[in-house]
């Protein structure tokens, strides 16, 4: 412990001199490290910084319902269902395929072309809209791999207790899937906090795009160092809490457990 | 004597594999039908078949009036009606023991749920577990394990009790609550069992049928069938399986 603490403190110390002791430290501490444009700039990029938490709730629950629709379309079986089988591959193909920002565009300049709503919808819900086409599809693929990972001797004894299909998959198969995917599950939740970032290139004011505002008014890049370390405070608690999911799975697997 | 469940000519096959042969089988009310014979000799899936979990290909099962092999019957309420017990027991390892025992019966049944909570409360305490209701099945020997899943098959107050192999998959010091259960449940309820347990069947049985190669060739009461076989096939499997 002790010996950790004292390596750990040694790097840091060396760390910190190697880097202020560059050339051009002074230079970059005045434009990315400056007291006066933080404050100046905090209630602008924390507002923005509202505005993407938002937009990544809504997306959340949005993801989780196309995410789950799309799975379980997947694994049905029998030639009727082959049309929406389909349908649900090449959805997952597709947005697992393109990048997050081609389908912000695709979604946020190409569908308000269509122009079949003459009301203007704002930028951060066509965000909203690409960011759970995208998530959804890779959400929809790791359920898929726990739906098949749960032993197919649940869905019989389901079945022979007279449930329906989807209700054997909604009470038995789909609550055993998520927990044993869930720390993936959590890493996509991840990646998505930082991504809702993306949503200022359609011109929504949220954190980035703020700071964007401040720094071309300040001519300083202080606000973006404020708005990413907004991102790091609001994704580290999910983080810490997927290693520590993860390392209890890993027990519990350890110790013979079923779950 | 009226009949609960009575199959004519199933035909079923897996593939180029036939599974069964036309079997027949009359199963009356407080009957314990014992379907003995060797491993892949089909019995596992005719109790399959009889509950509709799996689709014949050909023959017509009867539950009480009804023709189940219909393809309009609704298969989910079918299944309502029959209880199954797995040999792996195959309880829902996230829910707990009383969940285990009154998800169909509050979800199938529509029973509001304290009421399918007592009635499982009960089962549960005629075995000997009310205690441990809440805890999840990972937590319980495998014997219990398997007197549960019995219990959640009869919660449901089913025509028929189907077993597949229940001791199977149990340590030999655990076969004998799980039998001692059946043996009291043999009293009230019509069952149909594949089973190893001769001497058991020998007991508790009210008619032996032998499977071999998806056919039955040999039918009668335990005494007969397995105390005076009169096939030749029968004799032998007999022989083999007291030898081991």
């Amino acid at each position: 412990m002790l010996i950790a603490a004292a390596s750990t403190v040694v790097l840091a110390v060396a760390l910190w001199l190697a880097v202020v002791n560059t050339p051009g430290w002074a230079a970059v501490q005045r434009s990315f490290f400056d007291p006066a444009t933080l404050v100046a700039s905090w209630p602008r990029v924390f507002a923005g910084f509202l505005l993407n938490i938002e937009v990544l709730l809504v997306a959340a629950v949005g993801v989780a319902i196309l995410g789950t629709l799309v799975a379980t379309v997947r694994t049905l079986r029998g030639p009727v269902f082959f049309p929406l089988r389909a349908l649900a591959t090449a959805y997952t193909d597709l947005f697992r395929g393109l990048p997050l920002i081609i389908v912000l565009y695709l979604v946020g300049f190409g569908i308000p072309g269509l122009q079949f709503t003459t009301t203007r919808v704002p930028a951060q819900v066509w965000g909203t809209i690409a960011l759970i086409l995208t998530y959804g599809a890779y959400v929809a693929e790791v359920l898929r791999a726990g739906i098949e990972a749960v032993h197919p001797s649940q869905m019989l004894a389901a079945r022979a207790l007279g449930l329906s299909r989807g209700r054997a998959l909604r009470l038995v198969i789909l609550p055993q899937a998520i927990r044993k995917v869930s720390p993936a599950l959590m890493n996509d939740f991840i990646s998505m906090q930082k991504d809702v970032g993306l949503i200022s290139v359609l011109g929504a004011i949220d954190a980035v795009r703020a700071a964007q505002i401040q720094t071309a008014e300040a001519f300083n890049f202080t606000p973006y160092v404020l708005a990413g370390v907004l991102f790091v405070l609001l994704a580290l608690p999910m983080i810490r809490l997927t290693d520590w999911y993860s390392a209890r799975l890993r027990r519990r697997e350890q110790t013979g457990a079923v779950l | 004597m009226s009949v609960v469940l009575r199959a004519e000519g199933l035909w079923k096959s897996f593939g180029a594999q036939t599974v069964l042969a036309g079997v027949d089988l009359e199963v009356d009310r407080g009957d314990v039908v014992a379907l003995i014979g060797p491993s892949g000799s089909g019995k596992s899936t005719l109790l399959r078949c009889l509950n509709l979990l799996e689709r014949v290909d050909d023959g017509r099962i009867r539950l009480g009036d009804e023709d189940i092999t219909d393809p309009r019957v609704d298969a989910d309420r079918i299944r309502a009606r029959f209880g199954v017990v797995f040999q792996q027991f195959n309880l829902f390892p996230h829910r707990t023991v009383l969940d285990n025992i009154t998800l169909a019966l509050r979800t199938v049944q529509r029973i509001p749920r304290a009421e399918a909570e007592r009635r499982g409360l009960d089962l549960l305490d005629r075995i000997g577990l009310a205690g441990r209701a809440h805890e999840h099945p990972d937590r319980l020997s495998g014997g219990q394990q398997q007197r549960t899943a019995i219990v959640r098959a009869i919660a449901g107050r089913p025509e028929v009790l189907l077993l597949d192999e229940i001791t199977s998959a149990l340590d030999p010091e655990l076969v004998g609550e799980v039998l001692e259960l059946v043996r009291e449940l043999a009293a009230t309820t019509t069952i149909v069992m594949a089973t190893h347990e001769l001497a058991f069947a020998r007991d508790v049985a009210t008619q032996v049928l032998f499977l071999d190669g998806g056919r039955i060739v040999e039918h009668g009461t335990p005494a007969q069938v397995l105390g005076d076989p009169r096939e030749q096939r029968t004799r032998d499997f007999l022989r083999r399986f007291h030898q081991d």
